[in-house]
């Protein structure tokens, strides 16, 4: 009887085990990321502004939000953002992965250059690419130096131009990313598949619009979620290079976020804000994660 | 992943090579850029920066900002350079980058081989966590560090990074195991292994790959975080990129752009050294699993 | 580091984190990251050292402060508030409001505060008459500093009014010299529409429009007529201004390469550090208009409740930042002039001099108003939505009039 009662306890166990093992993190999901965004949801419709306060002021927040034409500004800086630099880094990261790809010699030493701009924060980087997109100091400077005198880049001082330079400096920070992660997609695509093609007569250009990049779907997938999680939260990088300027031609979202609730300590509208940002992401990305996921049973 | 072993069915004409080649090099130069002009201009003198022409190579070299910005620019009260700070970093992000990669790892086997109702739901949940922006929970995780005792601690900010690190660490685990083939695991199962024993002899012995992925993408975030390491840590834990900003930041005052930029780079070489000696298995770890669905 | 100070750091942090009153330590949260503001704050630290009072540095700079006040408020959310935190005017006030600040009286009563410290700082400084902070020194904002070779060489003196500026400028830009640098950053091109503002609507209308927020002020024909006015500065700029740090563009006034700069008092270190001589190589006169006005902001350092009443180590820190040494040693070093008015300009250079006349002047006649750029005329909300609208006209964003529309909405909303 005992050594039922034992196995028993013991089978139990292993079926608790794993459920215990995830606890800690879901617990960890539950309060600090879950939680959290509750509050935040509750603090948009409170009278909060230096510290939490507990006012209740309905929509006011919001209405005051959408009255505020520099949130307008924000939010269509996102959208050129983040479709130029979703689409500029996989464009260029699956280029370099599949030039990469051809037994280039030296990618022992190409890779890492490639691969670098990731490791360095933009505190100072955003003072290097400032510098070098400043017309004074800058490319222009040195174009016209070079004999070039009518040479001009002047988009960062330029408010219809100031937001591309951003995406710029985002593109190389990260593009470098997204080409390892093609290119070890492309290593992973067995070569029986593309040696059967081949003696079917088919060029390199079908092979790889037919094949390849088809079979790559895993890694546009996954850049897309790593990509679109950097664009949300590119914050650091305004700061350093622009401070939302010209005028305010480069504020986005988190920058605007930050500064309402922290530095004009009107905290109710920033989290209003946060909430509006929250509901966007939850728009793009459940349907992507349902559908990712799903197909996965 | 040498080119010798690898036998790839694309065939290049001698032209195209030669574009190709152009392009790869053109890139490296566009990627080198920044850090060619942080380089130069961290070993001229001050006036010859201001004097212009920041991409011009020194006239006069000198390392004399290299050693300030590492032992006696002043980053406080006190002259103390860089140096302390960093210790402060390493004592922050070593334990945050092991704790939630083992988190991660052991989730990852959770999610695939130990699968229960709803289990694709939590996961969604940590996926979408990932998207958090990281203002919002500024305040409320402040009040939470407070009620835990660990406010101004290098644990409570190892914490932090551990809670919003989990999504990709879990996401990264989940793929790679996804893979792995399950029957070695119900084999094992039947022979009388228990859960902790499957996990320590079968999946981790080869998790290599996909752990050097998932160390160096927790240790580059954990170690450039700027906003948690200035809100939550103390006066003794302030990480390298809190001392790096005083550096820089300075409000009124002469800015040693050449100080400024050996600062930079010096803050930078941990993470630096990470992608330089772990690169090629970076690839290779992404390779055997992160992007395969 | 000594070992005697990695344990003294670290008995700090486990007083911390247990959440006891620290013993004789104060922790001191400020952005004063740079060479000289360091050194001078330094001469702050052995001060206490020498009474016995342990000082933990807690330095995050960024953005005028900015930073640091986001940090503080992860600390007294925390429960873990630093002993005494640098502060600029409205902050102090939100604070004080939030009955996070300590009660200084007893220190100030004993000290005499209130008799030298100006009553426009006072504002600042106490909050239902209780002493909340320690000011440590009064920056004015209305200043314009000039190439003194560039100005003789065009036969331009110092001009007393708006046309004269204007004139100024004109012959400055027909020389081939950029007649005024300025960096692009929305604080600074509010600096320069603080004076604007202040020479063209009048103290009270200044006193009306920025501190009172009166709507018929912020929408009149005289804010027009301001905007108007930056509209020439802007003319008068050169085209890669945008986003140009201040000290680059007093560089380019020490260089020669530009007439004048609208700054504040701190530029003056740039000058200093350059080795020019204030009255020789540079000048430094009131915006054209201003002559009689001073537009302040002024650091203090406020000190944060520990439970209950003041502590005897914040009790000391606020009293040594009043002393009258520490006040003219740090001024000299900061181009700022002390917060009390009894300190002898004995060690000052000409500027500071006549910085701290016209103090002691505007403070006797009514003429000290706080400066709107920086924190000391309106909380921070209605601050940045002034910064908006200014840096949108600047930048081209709107004419005068949309600009003065603009100006009234958005104070309606931040209010």
């Amino acid at each position: 009887m005992a050594r039922t009662a034992d196995a028993d306890f013991k089978t139990r166990l292993q079926n608790w085990i794993p459920k215990l093992v995830l606890s800690p993190t879901i617990a960890m999901m539950a309060v600090f990321v879950y939680g959290f965004i509750l509050f935040s949801v509750y603090l948009s419709f409170t009278d909060s502004r230096l510290l939490p306060s507990f006012g209740w002021v309905g929509f006011e927040n919001y209405s005051k939000l959408w009255r505020l034409s520099h949130w307008e500004v924000s939010l269509t800086n996102m959208g050129i953002f983040a479709a130029l630099y979703i689409l500029i880094c996989t464009a260029i990261g699956l280029t370099l992965a599949i030039f990469l790809d051809q037994k280039i010699r030296g990618e022992g030493f190409l890779r890492p250059i490639y691969l670098y701009p990731m490791a360095l924060s933009f505190i100072v980087t955003g003072t290097a690419w400032k510098w070098f997109l400043d017309p004074g100091i800058g490319l222009e400077n040195i174009m016209q130096s070079w004999g070039w005198v009518n040479f001009s880049f002047d988009w960062i001082k330029n408010r219809d131009y100031a937001i591309y330079t951003i995406v710029l400096a985002a593109v190389w920070q990260t593009s470098g990313f997204v080409m390892a992660m093609f290119l070890a997609g492309l290593r992973g695509i067995d070569n029986e598949i593309l040696k059967a093609a081949q003696m079917d007569g088919a060029s390199n250009w079908n092979l790889y619009r037919r094949i390849i990049i088809p079979q790559l779907r895993p890694a546009f997938l996954s850049a897309f979620v790593i990509l679109s999680h950097l664009a949300i939260k590119t914050f650091d990088l305004v700061i350093a290079m622009t401070g939302g300027g010209p005028g305010r031609a480069t504020e986005l979202p988190a920058t605007f976020m930050y500064s309402y609730t922290f530095t004009r300590n009107q905290m109710g509208i920033g989290a209003a804000s946060a909430t509006i940002m929250l509901m966007t992401i939850a728009a793009i990305m459940i349907p992507y994660l349902y559908s990712e996921l799903r197909e996965k049973k | 992943m040498s080119a010798a072993t690898q036998d790839t069915a694309i065939r290049t004409g001698r032209v195209t090579r030669t574009l190709i080649y152009l392009v790869l090099i053109l890139f490296a130069l566009f990627y080198m850029l920044p850090l060619y002009v942080m380089l130069v201009n961290s070993v001229k003198p001050l006036d010859e920066i201001t004097g212009g022409g920041m991409m011009n190579l020194p006239q006069e070299f000198t390392i004399e900002p290299w050693l300030k910005a590492w032992s006696t620019a002043q980053i406080g009260v006190d002259p103390t350079g860089l140096a302390p700070y960093f210790w402060n970093s390493i004592k922050m992000v070593v334990p945050a980058v092991i704790i939630s990669t083992v988190l991660g790892a052991l989730n990852g086997y959770v999610l695939t081989k130990w699968r229960f109702k709803y289990d694709t739901i939590i996961f969604g949940l940590m996926l979408f966590a990932c998207f958090i922006p990281f203002q919002i929970v500024l305040i409320p995780m402040a009040r939470m560090l407070g009620l835990m005792g660990l406010a101004g601690t290098t644990w409570g900010l190892a914490l932090v990074h551990i809670v919003y690190g989990i999504g990709f660490t879990t996401l990264y685990f989940r793929n790679y195991y996804a893979v792995f083939p399950t029957e070695l695991i119900r084999a094992a199962q039947i022979d009388g292994a228990g859960f902790f024993q499957i996990f320590w002899r079968i999946l981790l012995p080869s998790s290599g790959p996909i752990a050097v992925v998932s160390v160096i993408w927790q240790f580059t975030n954990i170690w450039n975080d700027f906003l948690f390491g200035a809100s939550f840590a103390g006066a003794d834990s302030q990480p390298m990129t809190v001392a790096l900003n005083n550096l820089v930041q300075s409000s009124t005052g002469v800015k040693e752009y050449n100080v400024h930029f050996a600062g930079a780079i010096l803050a930078a070489m941990p993470t630096l050294l990470v992608y330089i000696v772990a690169g090629r298995y970076f690839v290779r770890g992404l390779m055997a699993g992160s992007v395969k669905g | 580091m000594t070992i005697m100070k990695s344990l003294k750091m670290t008995a700090a942090a486990v007083a911390l984190s247990a959440g006891a009153a620290q013993a004789a330590d104060v922790e001191v949260l400020h952005w004063w990251t740079s060479g000289g503001e360091a050194a001078a704050l330094n001469v702050l630290k052995q001060d206490l050292e020498g009474q016995g009072v342990g000082w933990t540095d807690m330095p995050v700079a960024g953005g005028g402060g900015e930073q640091a006040m986001t940090v503080l408020r992860a600390r007294v959310t925390a429960g873990n508030a630093p002993t005494a935190v640098q502060g600029l005017g409205f902050d102090i006030l939100d604070w004080a409001n939030q009955g996070a600040l300590a009660d200084l009286n007893a220190v100030a009563a004993q000290e005499g505060w209130d008799e030298v410290v100006p009553d426009a700082l006072k504002a600042f400084a106490k909050v239902d008459g209780k002493w909340v902070s320690a000011p440590v020194n009064v920056h004015s904002t209305n200043w314009v500093w000039a190439n003194k070779a560039v100005l003789d060489a065009n036969g331009i003196g110092v001009p007393g009014t708006w046309e004269e500026f204007t004139a100024a400028l004109e012959t400055l830009k027909a020389a081939g010299v950029t007649p005024i640098a300025h960096g692009g950053q929305a604080w600074q091109d509010a600096t320069v529409f603080d004076a604007v503002a202040m020479s063209v609507l009048g103290p009270d209308g200044y006193k009306a429009a920025f501190v009172d927020l009166d709507e018929d002020t912020l929408g009149s024909d005289a804010m027009k007529e301001a905007f108007d006015r930056m509209a020439v500065i802007r003319a008068n700029v050169d085209d890669n201004f945008s986003g140009r740090d201040w000290n680059l563009a007093t560089a380019m006034v020490i260089n020669g390469e530009a007439g004048f700069q609208m700054m504040g008092d701190w530029a003056k270190g740039e000058f200093l550090n350059a080795n020019k001589v204030p009255g020789e190589d540079f000048l430094c006169f009131r915006f054209p208009g201003t002559q009689d006005q001073v537009t302040f902001n002024a650091d203090q350092f406020m000190m944060f409740d520990q439970g209950g009443s003041v502590s005897d180590e914040q009790a000391k820190l606020a009293s040594a930042i009043l002393s009258p040494s520490f006040q003219s040693a740090f001024n000299v070093v900061k181009g700022s002039v002390p917060a009390r008015t009894d300190v002898s300009d004995a060690d000052f250079d000409a500027c500071g001099k006549q910085g701290m006349k016209d103090l002691a002047a505007a403070a006797a006649s009514g003429n000290l108003f706080g400066s709107m750029a920086h924190g000391h005329a309106a909380p921070a909300s209605v601050k940045n939505a002034v910064y908006d609208v200014v840096t949108a006209h600047f930048n081209g964003e709107y004419d005068s009039e949309t600009a003065v529309q603009e100006l009234v909405d958005a104070v309606s909303i931040a209010k």
